[in-house]
C-alpha cells in the first residue's frame, strides 16, 4: 500500500532532539529497503501561499490553509505492506520525537 | 424449537468469532464475513426445526456461512469487480479451514489495533469476536442504533482502507500491543458484568483472555487480567439482590460464590506488580475471606498502596480509603475521603455514607445518602437506595 507521511512540528516535542545526520540515515534506510518513493523538506509556513476560487474570483492569501501552532515541515511517499510496517518506518524518523507524523493512505487509482 | 434456539445460541457464543474470523482470513472483507455468518445462523433457525439439528452444528454453520459468502459475492459481482471477486471465491472454495484457534486471536488483535478509536475497538470486538448484534451493542453503550452501526462501518472501512493487517502481530510487536488488547477485553467484561442479563459477555471476555494467556504465557499482566476476571465473575450469582439491586461485597451471600472458579482464579494470580496483577491480588484477598470482617484488610491496603504508585487515579484512592476505614476504623477512612474530589461520581458519597453509618453518625450519613441518590442514573438502584434511606430515617 502507498502512504503519505506528513512530517509535522509539535508544540510538545520529546526532550531528546534530532541529531545530525539522522534524517539522512532514515532516507538511506528507505532507499535500501526500497520503500521510500520520494519526499522533501518544505520551506517554513511563512513562505506558504493559499489559493481559492470563490464565485469565480481568484483569492490569494498569505499563509497555510489552517491556522495552527503546528505546521507541515516535509513529506514522504512510502510503499509498505501494511499500516504496521508504515507505523514502524515512521517511528524511526527523528521527527517522530521532535514533532509528529501523520500517515495517510493514498486513494487507490482506477486500474 | 427450543432445542434449536438454545443450540443456535450456544454455537453463536462459542463459534461466532471463529466463523467470522475464518471468513475474514479468506476474503479480507469484514462486512461480508459478518453478513454471511449472520445469514448462516438465520438459515439454521429456519431449517433445523424441520431437518433436525446436524451432528456437528458448528461445522454446519461454518460451511453454510462460507456458501453464503460465495452467494453474496456472486450476486454483487459486476463486470468491473469480477477479477477480485473471482480470486476471493477461489480462496473461499479452496482455502484452508485450519488455523481455527488463530483466527480468534487474529480478530482480537486486529479489533484492538491502536489506529482505531477506543469506542470502535470495543464495539468491533463485541460484534465480530463475541457475536453481539448491533442493537445489543448500541443498548449496552446507550447510543442510538444508527450511531453504533456508523461506528462499526467506519472502523471496518479504516481497517480496509488504511491497511490495518489482519493478524496476530509478530513477536517484536506483541509486547506493545498487549496492553491495548487487555484494556479492550476488560471493557468487554465490564459491559457484561454491569448488565445483569449479559453474563455470556463476561464469559466470552474470560475465554478470550484465556486465549491471550496461552499465546503469551510469560506475560504477567495477561495472566493478571484473566485471574481478575475469573475471580470477579465467581461472585456473579451473589452480587444482585432480590429487587435486582447491586450488593456490596459485605452484603453478598458468600456461599453463592463459585468455589471451583475461585480456586482456578487464585492459582492464576501472578506474583508481580502490574496493575492487573495487583487488582487480581486484591480480588484474591476478598475471595479467600469468609466474611468482610474476616478479610485481611492490612494486605488489601498494602496492595492499594502499590496500585496507587503503579496507576494512580482518584478511584484507586477512594478504594484505598475504604480499605483503610475497614482496617483502622471509619474515621481514618472518612478523613482520607474528605480530601478527594470526584465530581458526579456516586461511589464517593456512597462510601462516605457507609463509613458514617459505621461510626454511628446517622444524620450525616443520611445527607450523603441523598447525594448518592441524586447521582444515581439507574431507576432500580435509586429505588433500592431510597428504601435504605427510609429505613435509616425511621
Amino acid at each position: 500500500m502507498e502512504y503519505l507521511f506528513f512530517i509535522a512540528t509539535d508544540t510538545e516535542p520529546d526532550a531528546e532532539p534530532e541529531r545530525d545526520g539522522e534524517v539522512q540515515a532514515w532516507i538511506e534506510e528507505g532507499a535500501r529497503r526500497g520503500i521510500r518513493k520520494q519526499g522533501h523538506r518544505l520551506r517554513p509556513v511563512e513562505d506558504a501561499t493559499t489559493v481559492r476560487i470563490r464565485a469565480g474570483d481568484l483569492l490569494v492569501t498569505d499563509g497555510p490553509f489552517a491556522e495552527s501552532k503546528e505546521w507541515i515541515a516535509g513529506f514522504d511517499i512510502v510503499e509498505c505492506e501494511n499500516l504496521d510496517d508504515a507505523i514502524d518506518f515512521a517511528s524511526r524518523h527523528p521527527m517522530a520525537r521532535a514533532g509528529r507524523i501523520e500517515i495517510r493512505p493514498f486513494w487507490p487509482t482506477e486500474t | 424449537m427450543n432445542d434449536v434456539r438454545s443450540t443456535v445460541a450456544a454455537v453463536s457464543r462459542s463459534d461466532w468469532g471463529r466463523i467470522v474470523g475464518g471468513l475474514i482470513r479468506l476474503t479480507g472483507d469484514w462486512a461480508l464475513a459478518e453478513d454471511a455468518a449472520q445469514d448462516a445462523f438465520a438459515i439454521a433457525l429456519q431449517r433445523w426445526p424441520a431437518d433436525g439439528i446436524p451432528n456437528n452444528p458448528a461445522a454446519w454453520l461454518t460451511t453454510t456461512a462460507r456458501n453464503r459468502a460465495i452467494d453474496r459475492l456472486r450476486s454483487a459481482a459486476s463486470e468491473r469487480t469480477r477479477a477480485k471477486e473471482v480470486a476471493i471465491m477461489e480462496s473461499l472454495e479452496h482455502g484452508s479451514g485450519q488455523d481455527i484457534e488463530d483466527d480468534r486471536l487474529r480478530l482480537i488483535f486486529t479489533c484492538a489495533h491502536p489506529a482505531l478509536p477506543l469506542p470502535a475497538r470495543v464495539a468491533l470486538t463485541l460484534r465480530t469476536v463475541a457475536g453481539l448484534t448491533v442493537p445489543e451493542i448500541a443498548s449496552a453503550f446507550l447510543v442510538p442504533e444508527s450511531t453504533m452501526a456508523q461506528r462499526l462501518v467506519r472502523a471496518r472501512r479504516k481497517i480496509e482502507e488504511a491497511g490495518i493487517p489482519y493478524r496476530v502481530p509478530p513477536a517484536e510487536l506483541l509486547g506493545e500491543r498487549l496492553g491495548g488488547v487487555l484494556a479492550v477485553l476488560y471493557l468487554v467484561f465490564n459491559q457484561g458484568y454491569s448488565a445483569v442479563a449479559r453474563n455470556e459477555l463476561a464469559a466470552s471476555a474470560i475465554s478470550l483472555a484465556g486465549a491471550v494467556v496461552e499465546l503469551m504465557p510469560r506475560e504477567d499482566e495477561a495472566r493478571g487480567l484473566l485471574a481478575l476476571l475469573v475471580l470477579q465473575n465467581s461472585r456473579r450469582d451473589a452480587r444482585i439482590g432480590v429487587a435486582g439491586e447491586l450488593l456490596t461485597l459485605e452484603e453478598q451471600d458468600r456461599s453463592l460464590w463459585h468455589r471451583d472458579e475461585i480456586s482456578h482464579g487464585l492459582a492464576l494470580v501472578p506474583p508481580s506488580d502490574g496493575p492487573y496483577a495487583i487488582q487480581a491480588a486484591i480480588a484474591a484477598c476478598h475471595a479467600r475471606a469468609s466474611s468482610a470482617a474476616d478479610t485481611d484488610w492490612d494486605e488489601v491496603v498494602g496492595l492499594y498502596d502499590v496500585l496507587l504508585v503503579r496507576s494512580p487515579s482518584p478511584v484507586v484512592e477512594l478504594n484505598r480509603a475504604i480499605a483503610i476505614g475497614m482496617r483502622d476504623g471509619p474515621d481514618a477512612g472518612l478523613e482520607l475521603l474528605s480530601a478527594l474530589t470526584l465530581d458526579g461520581y456516586r461511589w464517593l458519597p456512597a462510601a462516605q455514607a457507609d463509613l458514617l453509618l459505621r461510626a454511628g453518625r446517622t444524620s450525616e450519613a443520611v445527607d450523603r445518602f441523598r447525594e448518592t441518590i441524586a447521582l444515581t442514573t439507574s431507576d432500580l438502584e435509586r429505588a433500592d437506595l431510597e428504601r435504605r434511606l427510609a429505613e435509616l430515617e425511621s
